[in-house]
């Protein structure tokens, strides 16, 4: 049974519908912080990257970091989201050991981008896409870190991560299944990439979401209670935590239980969820506006500035590829799944001209030594030419297309560079007719006896004749030609026969 | 000023303010001279800034176990900028290219960071705590070649309007020490009425620069907001904590301002004002001003002038500026009934977050009685903020709370933008306004603690400029009951030249008042020693 028809099937079946909204936290990739000038280095040394601003010292005010404010408005573009002509930031109030004011500089009543939408593609073959819709996108600073030594009994903080420039995006509940939350995060990683504002590794932490899910009977117009859940590092864990939170409410709602609203937390080696607060002892925010950074105005000229950097986004490259390129949809949906492939794709089209080879070498060979070597396509060390130049050189017979295949092993697993390796590996092809016909007078004088039995008729020994000339260039010579060198020997001396 | 405080007011509530002046001149000359002055004086070697700053520590010695007008101090180090100055203004070729302040001494309130050197804001809270970095306006002050003598005390953290709400005790007032400064910068106040410092910067959130300098017989300005940076200013009401000076008189003031204001990248709130020309002050003139006075502001206060001084101040202010060519009206403003409240709410809703930020955790007091992170939190505020501190944290806390967000602090915020048109529409027909400073005279120390509520409305006429972000100045205007008054003049965002103007020309008329027509109170004489019938 496929993938689809077990899911059509589940769904049949599935008495509830899970409702998922997401809180979707990504981390700018601005060389300093968003209300100071300290470094966003991850890994840095432990409060190495502090000044007075970041580490709340008396007297220390936030200045907003314009190059946040753009990646803001850039995202925001991209996700469709209106511009707040007026934006403000908030302050959020709480008090934790990592957040060395006393409060989150967040943005709750006038966030930069509102009301947006992305389409997420098919998960299933032949469906249309579909819409889920954006609720808002906001600015935040990021809290420090604690340290446990359990060893040491103590806590200890440190204050680098404050101020790295955060974006919280807020979807509406549109979700109805683990596919399409994840279908929605390769869509908005790809994207947000690609316009280049943050890395979005969730192993670092760059890339956090929060799942606020609920269940209802089908057919159920009302809204369940939903929960929060928080600590999900991976796609796989926010997969794996909708199932179990969704089965798990379920479970409650059917045995005619009530589902608390709260937050939990999940455990990824345990693969289960572990409630962390209930809503009554969430903490009181006391939100009100920043008075010490000034409204942000953003003016037509300057969102229209701002959309001209914006790069061609996923979806369109992908109906570009199609449209333009003629490639099947499926490809063109696999080229454009992650911004390292979509480069390498576009790059090799480029010099090779042939965006159908392009395609195939990545969608088959490419692809192969990705998932043999369990490689992130992030972490490829294959030069951006380096594909291109291959299929050049294949396609224009200076190698063989085994050769090539080498090549690009070479290339993906080494970082090679296609034309010192194949000289390296004396993989050049012998194209020079001069050469060949050499080549050719010389095989044919040591073979008297094939040559005259195929002057007499014995047209087969031609193949045998090939094959002793292939093998006095030691493989090297170009087929084609060789055969061509050949046949035109061959056809001189039948003439003269 | 005399040692015995009694022979001291009888002396005083004879002479007129040019007069008392003389008397504090025949006991350290130097200090006599406005910041102004002495400037000069040190540019033009007539006078040594060692001279200056020897002259303001012996009025520290002998005048501070009284008034405790300052937190901490620093003899040697200031007299040894002093001598650079003083080797400066020697090695000069050209005195004119020498900076504005070259080796004046001046004081700065505890709350405006100096590097190296311990800033409490009057908190047990922040009492060992010494900044890694300076304020913008006092690294400008000290870029105009002042020398910073020490740091005043003041109100724990701006809250408060005595100076008695400080960690480290009370300020006194220097001509009776059974009376308040004012504040919270009655220690600058203080420190510059009793020649402690030739002037000196202060805070103003609700009116913590102007209403001491009324009470203490001195010009208090407080600039238009974002003029002067707040970078280094530890934070009360980030919305309207403004740094300014408190002086001898107008002239200073200016000076100072043009000194400290401009915008600053430290402080995204910060705009430059324009400078204010100090020469076009001297020709200032009320002739054909149309001033107004906003009735609200008019209000009797029962609590602190029971016998009337504003009224009849105003009174006298109102004859002073009529006589002088100018018209006077007073204006209806209902909405200023709510400017306490409005106040209030506000600030104390900043001030609660503001002060989050003192945890325990990372520096400060912390208490060493807690056993997990919540008691930790619990304890040292508890523990490390004053009484008046908590309540504001407190009414903050109430107001910013789900419950109470939109029936309390959004509605304040509205109220706020309705005294902002209201005053934007007098200030498009009046050339400023003017009220009194504060109610009454300096009161009784320990008389504010007796009811807070009547402690806070008596800010009622210094909170308007505060929630409006505009320019107002205190102003001297003669004697009551034996001790300074002041009248406030309101100027219009970026008025600072307006309301300096008619300042100095108030100081002016009041210098040369010989009979004391405008100064003098005469009922409060006879109520007091009875000498003149």
């Amino acid at each position: 049974m496929s993938d689809a028809e077990s899911r059509a099937r589940s769904t049949e079946t599935r008495p509830f519908e899970t409702i998922v909204g997401l809180e979707v936290h990504v981390e700018l990739k601005t060389e300093s912080k968003i209300f100071c000038s300290c470094p966003t280095t991850f890994g840095a040394p432990p409060n190495a990257h502090i000044c007075e601003v970041c580490a709340g010292l008396p007297g220390a005010l936030p200045r907003l970091n314009r190059k946040v404010l753009d990646y803001a408005i850039l995202t925001s573009l991209a996700l469709n989201c209106e511009i707040t002509r007026r934006s403000r930031f908030d302050r959020k109030n709480y008090f934790y050991p990592d957040l060395p004011k006393g409060y989150q500089i967040s943005q709750l009543y006038a966030p930069i981008g509102r009301n947006g939408y992305v389409d997420i593609e098919p998960v299933e073959e032949g469906a249309s896409s579909k819409r889920i819709r954006i609720h808002e996108l906001h600015m935040e600073d990021d809290a420090g870190k604690l340290i446990h030594d359990e060893a040491g009994n103590c806590t200890m903080i440190d204050l680098s991560r404050c101020g790295v420039p955060l974006l919280e995006i807020v979807t509406e509940p549109d979700f109805r299944s683990a596919e399409e939350v994840t279908a929605f995060l390769q869509t908005l990683r790809t994207m947000l990439k690609f316009i280049g504002v943050s890395d979005c590794k969730m192993q670092e932490g760059s890339l956090r979401v929060d799942v606020n899910l609920s269940v209802r009977a089908s057919g159920e117009e009302k809204l369940g209670t939903r929960t929060e859940m928080k600590n999900l590092s991976s796609f796989r864990a926010v997969s794996k935590a909708i199932g179990y939170e969704s089965a798990r409410q379920w479970e409650i709602v059917r045995n005619s239980g009530t589902i608390d609203r709260e937050t939990r937390r999940w455990d990824e080696e345990k693969e289960q969820s572990f409630s962390m607060r209930k809503k009554e002892d969430a903490a009181e925010y006391k939100y009100f506006p920043e008075p010490d950074i000034p409204t942000i105005v953003t003016t037509d000229k300057k969102i229209d500035e701002l959309r001209s950097f914006l790069p061609e986004l996923p979806q369109a490259k992908r109906r570009r590829y199609i449209g333009e390129l003629g490639l099947p949809g499926y490809d063109a949906g696999i080229l454009t799944a992650n911004k390292e492939i979509t480069e390498l794709f576009e790059r090799t089209n480029e010099i090779c001209g042939d965006a159908k080879e392009a395609s195939n070498w990545i969608m088959g060979d490419l692809m192969k030594l990705l998932n043999d070597s369990g490689t992130d396509p992030e972490r490829m060390e294959i030069r951006e030419d380096s594909l291109g130049e291959i299929i050049v050189m294949v396609k224009e017979g200076k190698v063989s297309r085994a050769s090539g295949k080498e090549l690009l092993r070479a290339a993906f697993a080494e970082g090679a560079i296609p034309y010192e390796y194949a000289d390296r590996h004396d993989m050049w092809l012998i194209l020079d007719p001069k050469v060949l016909e050499e080549v050719v007078s010389k095989v044919l004088s040591e073979n008297e006896k094939a040559l005259s039995e195929y002057l007499a008729g014995k047209e087969k020994n031609f193949q045998f004749l090939l094959g002793q000339a292939m093998r006095a260039t030691a493989g090297k010579a170009d087929p084609a030609a060789l055969r061509a060198a050949l046949e035109e020997k061959l056809a001189e001396m039948k003439k003269e026969y | 000023m005399a040692e015995d405080p009694d022979k001291m007011k009888v002396e005083q509530s004879d002479m007129s303010i040019t007069e008392d002046r003389d008397v504090k001149m025949s006991q350290a000359p130097i200090m006599a001279l406005s910041a102004y002055e002495l400037a000069q004086k040190i540019r033009e070697q007539k006078v040594t800034s060692e001279e200056a700053v020897s002259a303001v520590l012996k009025n520290i010695d002998e005048h501070e176990c009284d008034v405790h007008a300052y937190l901490s101090f620093w003899k040697e180090e200031a007299l040894a900028q002093a001598r650079k100055c003083d080797e400066m203004v020697r090695e000069s070729t050209d005195v004119s290219t020498l900076p504005p302040l070259l080796g004046v001494p001046v004081a700065i309130k505890d709350n405006l960071l100096l590097r190296g050197k311990r800033s409490t804001c009057g908190s047990k809270m922040l009492k060992d705590y010494i900044p890694p970095f300076s304020a913008t306006c006092v690294e400008k002050l000290v870029a105009a070649g002042a020398i910073v003598i020490g740091k005043t005390n003041m109100d724990e953290f701006g809250m408060g309007a005595s100076t008695e709400h400080s960690y480290f005790g009370a300020t006194r007032h220097p001509e009776d020490p059974d009376r308040v400064p004012g504040g919270s910068s009655g220690g600058s106040a203080a420190a510059v009425a009793y020649g402690g410092a030739s002037a000196a910067l202060g805070t103003d959130t609700g009116g913590s620069i102007r209403q001491p300098a009324a009470f203490c017989g001195l010009v208090g300005l407080r600039p238009t907001y974002g003029s002067v940076s707040r970078h280094g200013l530890v934070a009360f009401a980030s919305s309207m904590d403004t740094a300014g000076p408190i002086t001898r008189g107008s002239v200073d003031a200016a000076m100072l301002f043009n000194i400290v204001n401009g915008a600053d990248p430290k402080d995204q709130t910060s705009i430059s004002a324009p400078k204010v020309d100090i020469s076009a002050m001297e020709n200032y003139d009320v002739k054909g001003k149309l001033i107004g006075i906003p009735k609200q502001l008019l209000r009797e206060d029962t609590s602190y002038d029971r016998s009337g001084v504003s009224s009849r101040t105003m009174n006298r202010a109102r004859e002073f500026f009529v006589k002088n060519g100018a018209k006077v009206e007073e204006i209806d403003m209902p909405i200023l009934d709510f400017a306490v409240a409005i106040y209030y709410i506000l600030s104390s809703a900043e001030a609660s977050s503001n002060l989050s930020r003192y945890d325990g955790i990372r520096y400060g007091y912390r208490s060493g009685q807690a056993s997990d992170i919540s008691e930790l939190y619990t304890k040292t505020r508890s523990e490390g903020f004053g009484k008046e501190v908590k309540r504001r944290i407190l009414l903050g806390n109430y107001v910013l709370s789900s419950e109470h967000f939109d029936d309390c602090y959004r509605q304040a915020e509205r109220a706020r933008n309705m005294v902002k048109k209201a005053f934007d529409e007098a200030f498009s027909k009046y050339d400023f306004l003017l009220c009194p400073t504060a109610p009454g005279v300096a009161p009784k120390q320990g008389e504010i603690d007796k009811d807070p509520l009547a402690a806070y409305i008596a800010d009622l006429c210094t909170v308007p400029a505060s929630l409006l972000g505009t320019p107002a100045i205190s102003v001297p205007f003669g004697r009551a009951e034996g001790l300074p008054v002041g009248i406030q003049l309101m100027g219009p965002r970026f008025g600072e030249q307006e309301i300096l103007g008619a300042a100095r020309f108030v100081e002016k008329a009041l210098a040369s008042d010989i009979d004391g027509d405008i100064s003098f109170e005469t009922q409060t004489m006879n109520q007091k020693g009875g000498t003149d019938s």
